[in-house]
């Protein structure tokens, strides 16, 4: 089992029925199986902070609640996180923090075990799949305890490495379903939040004294001339290195057993911190005057693996081969055969503009031979910033901002409303492809299906639009090359903000719907002049063949054609954007029968 | 370091079955008796990047991820891949390669070539590097995409388990329909 499916196996067994979440990498595949279990009510929120409050105020109503988003979505609930620290919880709240060290599918790498300090929030962090399942139902009996929301912490690799678990029948926990009038704990108005703040300082002394007996936090002595404090994933690079080391393994991150940490230190010669991204238990442990090795001989930036955390202890990297080194073509992930994002950003590529991107695959546009995007920092960001550009720069259409319609919904709307009250002239894009593509399509507010597949109401773009007051809503088909580029260069003339919803579902979703399998392609070589537009595309199936290179022999339909262009037709997706762009019409579709 | 461990090392290119094939992997692994951990490098693969994934199985493993040096088996997808990741495998480490070339961004564009001595290569830095073309086997057995079921026969060779293991987890892996001709198709693999 995925550290992902042990979170939802154990919130199942712990008898939890309710969770509301964020797709977001690492993070997901906790909610797409903890929706499939029985009896259990699961959400897709529209964003992060939704969610939480969504959870919250299923804790208020007594129930236990669970809250899921990876680490940079914590920066969007970070609102009501802070205040939901001094209220409590009614029945129980656990937020899962998916953290993504190395930066494998995000756009930072924060360490999220700052944020349970900020917030006065006790945290855990697994090390394996069988210790996430039961880290669960610990956090939710924490919470109930103590009375705060609790984190758990994963990374990439607790979340997508897969272990052995053992299973156990569920429990069935009674909850007491109402609500409960209590303004003094939940009306956060000065006044009361003054008496919270006191009451969150003895929670944290309480929580401090339950960390020195905690189980989870636990010495393994061994060999005391090197000891390792370690908690989650490193603790096993670690094991694996050094077997024979001893350990304090701590499985609370936050509050930290500071009389515990002192005993340990008082048995072992040297103490190295093992911990990826900052020196949070480090800095903790150093302050308690405790000399350890930590970030001088590790890294700030990146995961590490066995051979990293070797290195760093013994100073030197051992039983690698020796090999020369060799400059190889980078493989960076693409847009898919037939996404609906490539017609667009070759023509926003093409235009004189600045194109302000967000979070979504559209991102990956950014690079050669499209070229289409030229920033990325946030979901929503797009927005905003396009406004704001929009705001300084002289003259007229030379801002489009461009995102997902996942995203939109998630963070576009309010800076969309914005750009209509404060008269921008910006045009924003909406890519709808009907899905949250990133993350491996889920549902979403405009699909008209739920996370549980109830259908529902779908949100109409056009409609909302023109709600919040924007004159200039245009839809597009993006397959179509010159009308996509004509509509969004008048929308650029216009006065006013405009916005340009490019439709058509992911390529994926598509295949996974089974609807409109398209003619694949093909290039005749008889008829291609060489001139490498369609190359233009960056398109998997297309590539480029020189002349010299092949067998057959080929004739010069110009002087200086190198070579020519080759469809994979078994690849192709049969989108017709190559094709729209071949001035020499050298592709066809291919035949039923070849 | 835990030398009781084996490491495998799947690696190529997003959309190649490769996450399917150590999945597969690992419940052989697992029902053999193994303890086993599994980790992949995917990130947003489906969209043609690089994968590579982590197989370790021993009596008690830790970490998910290999070091450097230490694996035992590379085996891989993709050409270009393998060299990618040579550096994963012991000296004496054992390589298996699919003859198969997919092309980069880069390559496609004409803007750099595609590494034209990559066998040779690995042949001069390792002693058992076998090379099997798994697509065309997989066209034999009916579908180029069961690629990925030869090259698991391949491996099946190499590993001291049982073959019921391995028949008992192919036909828990794969709905009926598509079943005897993955089992054709590792067969082949099996036998090369």
């Amino acid at each position: 089992m995925s550290g992902n499916e042990a979170i939802a196996r154990g919130a199942y067994e712990d008898g939890i029925t309710f969770a509301s979440a964020y797709p977001g990498t690492p993070s997901t595949e906790i909610m797409e199986a903890f929706s499939k279990y029985d009896g259990v009510y699961a959400e897709w929120s529209p964003n992060e902070k939704v969610a939480l409050e969504v959870g919250i105020g299923a804790a208020l109503g007594g129930a236990r609640a669970l809250v899921v988003m990876k680490h940079v979505g914590v920066n969007v609930a970070a609102d009501p996180l802070f205040t939901a620290s001094y209220t409590g919880t009614e029945g129980g709240l656990v937020i899962i923090s998916a953290d993504d060290p190395s930066m494998h599918s995000s756009q930072n790498e924060q360490d999220n075990r700052n944020y349970a300090r900020a917030a006065k929030i006790p945290m855990l962090e697994p090390s394996d799949s069988n210790e996430a399942k039961e880290f669960i139902k610990i956090a939710f009996r924490m919470s109930e305890e103590f009375d705060t929301p609790v984190f758990l912490r994963t990374t990439t690799r607790i979340s997508h490495s897969k272990s052995v678990v053992d299973l156990e029948e569920p429990e069935t926990r009674t909850e007491k379903r109402d609500f409960r009038h209590d303004p003094s704990k939940y009306v956060m108005v000065p006044a009361k939040a003054r008496e919270r703040r006191i009451e969150v300082e003895k929670r944290m002394e309480r929580l401090r004294e339950f960390a020195e007996t905690f189980p989870e936090n636990r010495m393994e002595i061994q060999d005391t001339r090197v000891g390792i404090i370690t908690a989650g994933m490193p603790y096993n690079y670690a094991k694996d290195a050094f077997p024979d080391y001893s350990y304090l393994k701590l499985g609370m991150v936050h509050p930290l057993p500071s009389g515990l940490i002192r005993e340990f230190a008082s048995k072992v010669d040297k103490i190295f911190v093992v911990e990826e991204l900052d020196p949070f238990i480090e800095e903790q442990v150093r302050a308690m005057g405790i000399e350890v090795v930590g970030k001088e001989v590790f890294s700030y930036t990146g995961e590490f693996d066995p051979g990293i955390v070797e290195a760093g202890v013994t100073g030197n990297r051992v039983g690698e081969v020796e090999l020369p080194a060799r400059l190889l073509p980078q493989r960076p992930p693409n847009l898919c055969p037939g996404c609906p994002h490539r017609g667009l950003f070759y023509v926003l590529g093409k235009l004189k503009v600045f194109v302000t991107g967000d979070i979504g695959c559209y991102t990956l546009s950014f690079m050669k031979p499209l070229e289409g995007l030229d920033s990325c920092i946030c979901m929503g960001a797009s927005v905003g910033m396009a406004h704001g550009m929009d705001k300084v720069l002289e003259g007229k259409g030379r801002v489009v901002g461009v995102l997902g319609d996942s995203t939109f919904i998630h963070s576009g709307i309010t800076p969309l409303l914005n750009m209509v009250y404060n008269k921008s002239n910006a045009v924003v894009v909406i890519c709808d492809n009907r899905t949250t593509a990133m993350t491996g399509m889920q549902e979403h507010p405009a699909t008209g299906f739920t996370l549980q597949g109830a259908a529902t109401k779908a949100l109409d773009f056009v409609e909302l639009a023109k709600a919040l007051g924007i004159d200039n809503v245009r839809v597009v088909d993006p397959f179509d090359i010159k009308e996509t580029r004509r509509v969004i260069k008048e929308e650029l003339s216009r006065e006013g903000p405009s916005l340009v919803i490019s439709r058509a579902p992911c390529a994926l979703l598509a295949v996974k719907k089974k609807t409109g399998r398209r003619v694949p392609l093909r290039i005749d070589p008889d008829k291609c002049t060489g001139c490498k537009a369609c190359l233009g595309l960056g398109c998997p199936p297309i590539s480029w063949q020189r002349l010299e290179d092949m067998e057959m022999e080929t004739e010069k339909k110009t002087k200086r054609q190198e070579g020519i262009a080759v469809i994979d037709s078994a690849l192709c997706d049969g989108c017709t954007l190559c094709q729209q762009l071949c001035s020499a019409g050298a592709i066809e579709g291919v035949a039923d029968d070849e | 370091m835990n030398k009781s461990v084996q490491n495998v090392l799947l690696v190529g290119v997003g959309g190649q079955g490769i996450i399917r094939a150590s999945d597969i992997l690992s419940a052989v692994l697992m029902r053999a008796g193994f303890d086993v951990k599994k980790s992949e490098v995917h990130g947003m693969a489906q969209r043609g990047g690089c994968v590579s994934s982590h197989v370790r199985f021993g009596s008690k493993v830790y970490s998910p991820l290999t070091k450097k040096g230490d694996v035992d088996i590379l085996v891989s997808f993709e050409k270009l891949e393998t060299l990618r990741y040579l550096d994963y495998l012991k000296a004496d480490g054992k390589v298996i390669i699919n003859d198969e070339e997919i092309y980069p961004p880069s390559v496609n564009l004409g803007e750099e070539a595609y590494p034209a001595d990559a066998t040779n290569f690995i042949k001069k830095h390792f002693t058992s590097v076998k090379v099997v073309n798994a697509t065309e086997m997989a066209l034999r057995s009916g579908d180029r995409r069961m690629a990925n079921t030869v090259i698991l026969g391949v491996l099946s060779s190499y590993l001291d388990i049982e073959y019921r293991v391995w028949e008992d987890v192919l036909e828990e892996s794969f709905p009926p329909k598509i079943l005897s001709g993955n089992k054709e198709a590792f067969e082949l693999g099996r036998g090369v």
